[in-house]
């Protein structure tokens, strides 16, 4: 009887030592879950998730300090993909960072602007052109609509816009189906 | 003078076939062996049809009710009905009230809408249905009538009713003065007591092929089951995959050894094959999605059921089958996509 | 799969007609609207050109409010799409957005045009001897006169062609088959003006650098083929035949019909250039042979204009921009029962949402549908996966399959099972029990997929521009740690030191200033 419980014993920390060992040895530098989160965030860099950027906010997510349903400008879809990435349960976006609003630019009007470089520097992904004294401009193709340029601008001469594709862009919506109608009954 | 219409989507043409009219060709398919059935076996499965109808509708409309579900496109739709059906040609006609009222609960309730609803069930209801109620209640189960030609007692329409809302038999000497073994069981005690095949079909139960008068059940099911591929509400690659499987594997088998192994149009006409293969394998939710995955399909069926009749602990294998090539069916669809235009 | 060398395919296009896989029988319903012969409706009183009314940019006004023009001036240009000229003679009254019959149903910029009712033409420069013509100048001459497929695509057929040219094209096809229910233009066409068809098919095959061409029609347009075979024209022409197909919906489909044709399928992914065919609608090949017999540009078009929401059903020779509401007014107005409009055919057409809407390059049949036309009889129920959409699917694809995987956001697995090899043609739609909409289904995971990838596109720029600012201002953080830690050892070094106050003095004195040893830097002598 106490013969078996040794054995046991002695095979159970032998085991427990074995796979300590093998934790140190074969871990793993980089984790790669941080690469799978970021692919998933739309990279707008914005900050309304609380962190300074999507990388940061991806590393939070999988050290578990921050939850999945931070992210506005990723919006339902962002989440419900995280979820589905981490095994979570989706959960509504959080009210206290934003709300998911359509795709937006933003135009800087150009009888306003003063040149002070503000903006520039404010940019997470140098989408605005110009040097001091000299006119700035967005360039629209890359602006993310992550809007951290309005508040440094003395002059508040940032306008939002709204970013929808027209034709033949144009997309069609989302077939309400049948069933959606019957059960809205 | 300008004027503004509404919008819908193309094509502007809506389709004429709904899916209670598939459901209600799939019944008038059925018919003519439910006559056949009568006339072989008496009243009782009309009564067993009339029960589990009625206990799938109920169902049915308890489970669209706490789903909050809308009633009206769904219990009209003659799926449940055609469920009910499938499963009370499955059991014995005189089973009683009970055994409906389990197997329909089980089709509709965990088969059908626990896994979403019309359209979701991975399984086939009925076979669940048929699989649950054999397993749990065997004694129930194995009470089959011989033919009316045969029968010493044969029960009428009202000793039927009797029969199956009480449990007990209005004959003198109970259960036993009216049930009798079926075919394929007697088949099989007599292989498994060392008989041979060609001495047990002496029997008077065996007609030409299977079973007396189950082989003319057969016969107006498959009847029924080409008024469907006619129809084109299901495709020829499942039935001819179940009889050309079990004509095929069987084969062999009875070349080799006639004495412990029926001819293979034996094994076609006796049991369930014939039904599964137009009635039970070609139901579309449960199976496959690709002509190719059908043949594989009802090809499986075949084959296992052949395997369970044969070496298996019940006489007829064909819910198993049936249950077992549910499970695969995802698998199948997976590796035999069909080529696309232009690959 | 390999081809066969393009000689043997040269000779066997339209030999034989083999087979696709699924389609429909459909009612054909065109009789009522080919009982008339095709006239031109009187002039309305405004007409609005959208400027764009091809696959491809919206095209650049040339014009500007309160022009004049005249008839078959350019006043739309995009370069390489096919450019926009005047229907009328007239004044530009305004160049602003307005509804432009777009599948989007979204308006867009349109040039209005009040039209003097004079008509007077802008000069035309015809290519009187094409039959010596270069190919490029032929294929200048289709891109000056702003042709596009006018079967419904309307993709520039300059480029078309250019692109077959490029690849050795040895058969033209002229796709006559008008599959769709109702739509009876091209059909039309074919025996009102056979000449100009042919004409038209000489030219492009002249364009191409093809051998032959095979004129396409259903097996039940007897008339046509009369018409046809019996035409001056096709008498002095030589390897040019027509051929019946069997009159199965959607044979009117590229593919399909080179499918029924060839026996071959055009590569997935692929064109018909890749297999050496080029594929052009008759409507085009007679707009073609105006534009280089005559120089006249594409100003107007067959259009059908039927329904049983229309009074007395007909074909119109109408001009682009000419309102809707004016050729129904034209046909005697609608029925009390009519319930939708819409442009194309029943099967593929896009519904509009008023009939102010004009007439444009892709317009080639108004639809009025009745309440009983579009009634369902039921209302949409979960797919019960019984297969018909699969069997009658002519791309060969898995419709059942398709929609769950869009319905779930499965936008790779919707790509491999071959959601953009999808046509739309409606053929699932039309027989599925359940009611399900495919097709919108469709249509709308191909603008998602669309959609993803140029966001995906967008977020990998995004991430690549942060990633890039982040290392720019972490190195430029770097440089000033550094330069600030080389500072701070050279303060420390005191033989340094001294040697720079040396110099430094020393670059004043030179300059002609006098300093002090008491200078604010200190002394380097005291600890």
């Amino acid at each position: 009887m106490l013969i078996s419980i040794l054995i046991i014993s002695g095979l159970g920390i032998a085991f427990g030592l074995g796979l300590g060992w093998a934790a140190q040895r074969f871990r793993v530098d980089s984790d790669p879950v941080v690469e799978k989160i970021d692919a998933l965030l739309p990279q707008t860099q914005c900050g309304q998730c609380g962190y300074p950027g999507c990388r940061p906010y991806a590393e939070a997510i999988s050290r578990e300090e921050a939850d999945i349903n931070q992210c506005p400008p990723g919006g339902d879809a962002g989440i419900r993909a995280l979820a589905d990435l981490l095994g979570r349960e989706p959960k509504p976006l959080n009210p206290e960072n934003g709300e998911e609003t359509p795709k937006t630019v933003v135009l800087i009007d150009e009888s306003r602007c003063i040149g002070c470089t503000l903006c520039i520097q404010a940019c997470p992904v140098d989408a605005i052109v110009g040097a001091a004294k000299l006119m700035h401009t967005v360039i629209l193709s890359e602006c993310t609509g992550c809007n951290l340029c309005l508040p440094p601008c003395p002059v508040d001469c940032i306008d939002i816009v709204e970013a929808e594709p027209k034709p033949p862009r144009w997309h069609r919506p989302r077939p309400q189906t049948g069933l959606d109608r019957l059960l809205v009954q | 003078m300008t004027r503004s219409f509404q919008v819908g989507g193309a094509p502007h043409m809506p389709p004429q076939t709904t899916v209670a009219k598939v459901m209600l060709q799939v019944l008038l398919a059925l018919a003519p062996g439910v006559l056949a059935y009568t006339w072989f076996f008496g009243p009782g499965i009309l009564v067993q049809i009339i029960l589990s109808t009625g206990f799938a509708v109920l169902f049915e409309f308890l489970m669209l009710r706490s789903r909050g579900r809308p009633l009206k496109p769904f219990i009209n739709d003659y799926s449940a009905v055609v469920t009910a059906v499938l499963f009370a040609l499955c059991i014995p006609p005189l089973a009683p009230w009970w055994i409906s009222c389990t197997g329909m609960l089980f089709a509709i309730v965990f088969a059908k809408h626990l896994y979403g609803g019309l359209g979701q069930n991975v399984f086939n209801p009925a076979m669940v249905a048929y699989v649950v109620v054999l397993i749990s209640f065997p004694q129930a189960m194995t009470n089959w009538l011989p033919p009316l030609a045969l029968a010493e007692h044969g029960l009428g329409m009202s000793d039927s009713l009797i029969t199956i809302l009480t449990g007990q038999v209005p004959v003198e000497g109970g259960w036993d003065a009216v049930t009798q073994a079926t075919p394929l069981d007697t088949l099989k005690t007599g292989v498994d007591t060392g008989r041979m095949v060609p001495e047990i079909r002496n029997s008077p139960i065996f007609g030409d092929y299977g079973g007396k008068g189950w082989e003319w059940i057969a016969n107006w099911f498959a009847l029924g089951g080409f008024f469907l591929l006619y129809r084109r509400v299901i495709s020829w690659q499942v039935p001819l995959a179940v009889i050309g499987s079990v004509l095929l594997l069987s084969l062999p088998f009875w070349l080799a050894d006639p004495d412990s192994n029926p001819f293979p149009l034996q094994h076609v006409f006796s049991g369930a094959i014939v039904l599964a293969a137009f009635f039970i394998a070609t139901d579309p939710v449960s199976g496959c999605v690709s002509d190719r995955g059908r043949l594989v399909f009802g090809a499986g069926v075949g084959i296992i059921t052949l395997v369970i009749r044969r070496w298996g602990g019940y006489p007829d294998g064909v819910a198993f089958a049936v249950l077992l090539m549910n499970m695969a069916a995802p698998l199948i669809d997976r590796y035999t996509r069909p080529r696309m235009y232009g690959e | 799969m390999t081809l066969p060398p393009q000689i043997d395919l040269a000779h066997d296009v339209g030999k034989r007609t083999h087979h696709f896989h699924g389609g429909l029988r459909l009612r054909h319903n065109k009789k009522v609207s080919c009982q008339d012969p095709v006239e031109r409706p009187p002039l309305p009183e405004l007409l609005v050109v959208p400027l764009l009314q091809h696959a491809g940019d919206v095209a650049e006004p040339l014009v500007r409010i309160g022009d004049r023009v005249l008839k078959g001036q350019q006043i739309g240009h995009c370069q390489p799409c096919a450019a926009i000229h005047a229907p009328v003679s007239g004044s530009v009254e305004a160049i602003e957005e307005r509804p432009m019959s777009h599948p989007s149903g979204q308006a867009g910029p349109c040039v209005v045009i009040r039209p003097d009712g004079m008509e007077q033409w802008a000069k035309l420069k015809p290519l009187g001897d094409w039959l010596n013509a270069g190919s490029d100048c032929l294929i200048e001459q289709i891109q000056n006169c702003g042709i596009a497929g006018l079967g419904g695509a309307v993709f520039p057929t300059h480029a078309k062609t250019r692109d077959g040219r490029d690849r050795n094209t040895h058969t033209l096809i002229l796709n006559g088959v008008e599959c769709e229910p109702y739509i009876s233009c091209d059909e039309m066409l074919m025996r009102e003006q056979p000449g100009k068809i042919i004409l038209g098919a000489r030219i492009l095959r002249r364009a191409l650098g093809a051998e032959k061409v095979v004129i396409a029609i259903e097996d039940q347009m007897g008339a046509v083929q009369k018409a046809l075979t019996g035409s001056t024209e096709f008498a002095d022409s030589k390897n040019i035949s027509v051929v019946k197909v069997p009159t199965i919906y959607p044979e009117g489909g590229e593919r399909q019909l080179i499918q029924v044709l060839t026996g071959l399928e055009v590569p997935a992914g692929g064109r018909p250039s890749d297999i050496g065919l080029v594929c052009q609608n008759v409507a085009t090949a007679a707009a073609v042979a105006e534009a280089v017999a005559e120089g006249k540009p594409l100003i107007e078009r067959y259009v059908t204009v039927t329904g049983n929401g229309i009074e007395r059903p007909r074909n119109f020779l109408a001009l682009f921009g000419t309102p809707i509401s004016h050729l129904v007014d034209c046909c005697g107005g609608y029925t009390s029962d009519v319930a939708r409009l819409v442009v194309g055919g029943p099967m593929m057409g896009y519904p509009l949402e008023s009939d102010s809407a004009p007439v444009v390059k892709a317009s080639n049949c108004v639809l009025a549908l009745t309440r009983q036309d579009i009634a369902a009889p039921q209302a949409e129920m979960p797919c019960i996966r019984c297969g018909e959409c699969a069997r009658v699917c002519p791309a060969m694809l898995l419709p059942q399959q398709l929609h769950l995987q869009i319905r779930n956001g499965l936008w790779k697995t919707a790509q491999e099972y071959g959601l953009s090899a999808c046509i739309e043609c409606g053929c699932c739609d039309f027989v599925c029990p359940s009611h399900i909409p495919l097709v919108d289904w469709f249509r709308f995971g191909k603008g998602e997929v669309r959609r993803l990838a140029l966001e995906s596109e967008a977020t990998e720029l995004a991430r690549k521009r942060f990633e890039d600012r982040e290392a720019r201002l972490l190195k430029i953080k770097q440089e000033r740690a550094e330069k600030m830690t080389r500072r701070k050892q050279l303060l420390k070094d005191k033989a340094m030191q001294q040697d720079r106050i040396r110099a430094s003095i020393q670059r004043a004195e030179n300059k002609g200033r006098t300093i002090t040893r008491e200078s604010p830097g200190g002394k380097p002598d005291d600890a």
